[in-house]
């Protein structure tokens, strides 16, 4: 009798001090969240984990401080998709989310955890960054908070790492985005910044706004620090499902093949290529006819749009997609749409997903302004990434494919499984126009007659164009197939299947220069 | 009023548009010629051409401004 109340009486302990871990912050933090349009940790994670359900370690971090619960971050594992997955998860209702030597040690052992687990680590960011107060036991110790991004880079390609940015990432907690795979921005909550504003105004004089220097959209379409820009945190929540289900749970594993569907209803690549190689055309609408319908998850949308990268698929097969898109920029290749396809490649191959190339590319830009960009190493970036990759790699020559555009975009000497050509495909150094240029134009010049200068220059222009006839490349084996753009979808797919069973041995050496 | 802006280095290929018409967003105003690909630029508002800042032939460097468009 004694014992059973006695036991009750632990229970009822545990239970309010549960009952206190799980309401969060205070009442005014949860109203000020609400005023936000954001959400309680424990409500996102309702919503990320399946059927809400997961279990969770730290717990009682700083229980006996009284007013921080679970030290202001929730670490859990549970499924999403059916597939373990760790968290961690800032309350920004404790302390603005700010960082303790508990939280700290929370976070390092839930990473420590999807490392043995082998499993995805996920980070939902919403915090202020160091308590100041804090910083001997939280900032420069041995696993202060540098071994959490220690932790990233020693992750990073061996287990999925993705980042759901719903409030601020201020200074060094800026970093975790910056390390993980992908990084979801929550538009006018979502910030990452170095310092901010009011420090900018301090140490350097300048004034700025917070949305204007840090702000989600500004990171989503000028730095490209930013993934995926979204509205609301459901959003953001349940893109993050989706961008994960075509991953493997770690770099060992396939990623799965998912049921086949049909492709979106629309015009045939046939209509939607124009017949003048130099008109633009919207690339997202070729996609559209290549893959399953809905299926394109878009990376980096809106930075460097002139390159577009993305996650689909092939009759249910996961397959990134790196397309030129000559609707902007004419497709041409510049310094951030190099950075943009280098770590869309990396991400792909450190996780076995395909890539698929669609190449309609007049080249790398030139010019004073790129050059002293320094357009040179950002294009060696990409090319590295891309001759690097050892997941199956599939080209195919929509159109043109100039100078070392034709290299960026998997050529043949790149080692591509097959090189495809559409009929329309046109390979050379240069354009007919450029290249006769180059080649004649002291020829051209000394033509006074107009009307002789202008045949001069169009019978140079066929015989170029036959120098670069498709079939040409096709018969000296430069391009492996050529292949009619009714047929390229279903060929897609068959080679996606065929060459699923890829396996290159790595260089033996401890890693490459990569170019930055 | 708002500038329209070259995306990228070119000469400027045709204008579209005159001083006092009115556009609509998305509409075309004028084409560069970059890398020998034409690349329209388009009025990102609706609004009234208050100026052509460039002419057919010139050209233009990244962030030059080409057509000043007011409300």
């Amino acid at each position: 009798m004694t014992k059973t109340t006695e036991t009750t009486g632990y229970n009822t302990r545990l239970e309010e001090k549960l009952s206190k871990i799980f309401a969060g912050g205070q009442e005014k933090y949860h109203e000020k969240l609400k005023e936000s349009n954001k959400l309680f940790v424990r409500d996102r994670l309702n919503l990320l984990f399946d059927d809400g359900d997961y279990i969770e370690d730290g717990r009682f971090a700083n229980v006996e401080a009284g007013d921080l619960p679970a030290d202001g971050v929730v670490t859990a594992i549970g499924k999403v998709n059916g597939e373990t997955v760790c968290v961690m998860a800032n309350d920004s209702t404790v302390k603005a989310g700010s960082w303790g030597s508990r939280t700290v040690e929370k976070i390092i052992r839930i990473q420590e955890t999807a490392e043995k687990m082998q499993v995805p680590m996920l980070y939902l960011v919403d915090s202020a960054g160091a308590r100041i107060t804090d910083q001997l036991e939280m900032f420069p110790n041995r696993r202060g908070a540098g071994r959490i991004f220690h932790n990233q880079v020693r992750m990073s390609g061996m287990v999925p790492q993705v980042c759901l940015l719903f409030g601020p990432s201020a200074a060094g907690g800026a970093y975790i985005p910056a390390f993980c795979d992908i990084v979801i921005m929550v538009e006018g909550n979502a910030s990452m910044y170095l310092g901010s504003p009011r420090m900018a105004e301090k140490v350097i004089g300048e004034k700025v706004s917070l949305e204007e220097m840090g702000g989600a959209r500004m990171h989503c379409t000028v730095s490209g620090v930013g993934d995926v820009l979204v509205s609301t945190e459901e959003e953001a929540i349940s893109e993050a499902r989706r961008y994960m289900a075509f991953f493997p749970a770690n770099f060992a594993g396939k990623p799965e093949v998912l049921e086949a569907k049909a492709k979106k209803a629309g015009r045939s690549l046939e209509e939607i290529i124009p017949e003048n190689q130099n008109a633009p055309f919207d690339m997202y609408e070729l996609i559209d006819q290549l893959i399953d319908e809905d299926s394109f998850f878009d990376i980096k949308k809106l930075f460097a749009p002139e390159l577009i990268t993305g996650l689909a698929r092939i009759d249910g097969q996961a397959v990134g997609i790196i397309a030129n898109q000559p609707k902007v920029k004419g497709g041409v290749l510049f310094g951030d749409s190099a950075d943009k396809g280098a770590k869309f490649i990396n991400l792909c191959d450190a996780f076995s997903i395909p890539l698929l190339f669609l190449a309609d590319v007049p080249g790398f830009m030139i010019g004073t302004k790129v050059e002293r960009a320094g357009i040179i190493r950002h294009g060696a970036k990409f090319i590295s990434a891309m001759s690097a990759a050892t997941v199956p790699k599939i080209s195919v020559v929509v159109r043109k494919a100039y100078g070392a555009g034709l290299y960026a975009m998997a050529g043949p000497a790149f080692e591509p499984d097959v090189c495809i050509a559409l009929p329309t495909a046109q390979i050379a150094v240069m354009g007919p126009e450029a290249a006769v240029n180059a080649v004649y134009s002291n020829k051209i010049e000394a033509i006074e007659d107009p009307k002789e200068r202008l045949a001069y220059v169009q019978q140079k222009h066929q015989e170029y164009k036959e120098e670069i006839n498709i079939y040409r490349l096709a018969s000296e084996l430069i391009v492996d197939e050529i292949v009619a753009p009714y047929a390229l979808r279903d060929e897609l797919s068959k080679r996606l299947t065929i060459y699923a069973t890829k396996d290159l041995p790595l260089p033996y050496r401890k890693h490459p220069i990569i170019p930055v | 009023m708002k500038q329209l802006t070259a995306s990228m280095a070119g000469t400027v290929l045709n204008i579209a548009v005159n001083e006092g018409d009115s556009v609509s967003a998305g509409q075309t105003v004028l084409t560069l010629e970059s890398m020998k690909m034409e690349i329209p630029v388009e009025a990102e508002f609706s609004g009234k051409v208050e100026k052509v800042d460039v002419e057919v032939g010139s050209f233009v460097n990244e962030g030059d401004t080409l057509v000043t468009l007011g409300e």
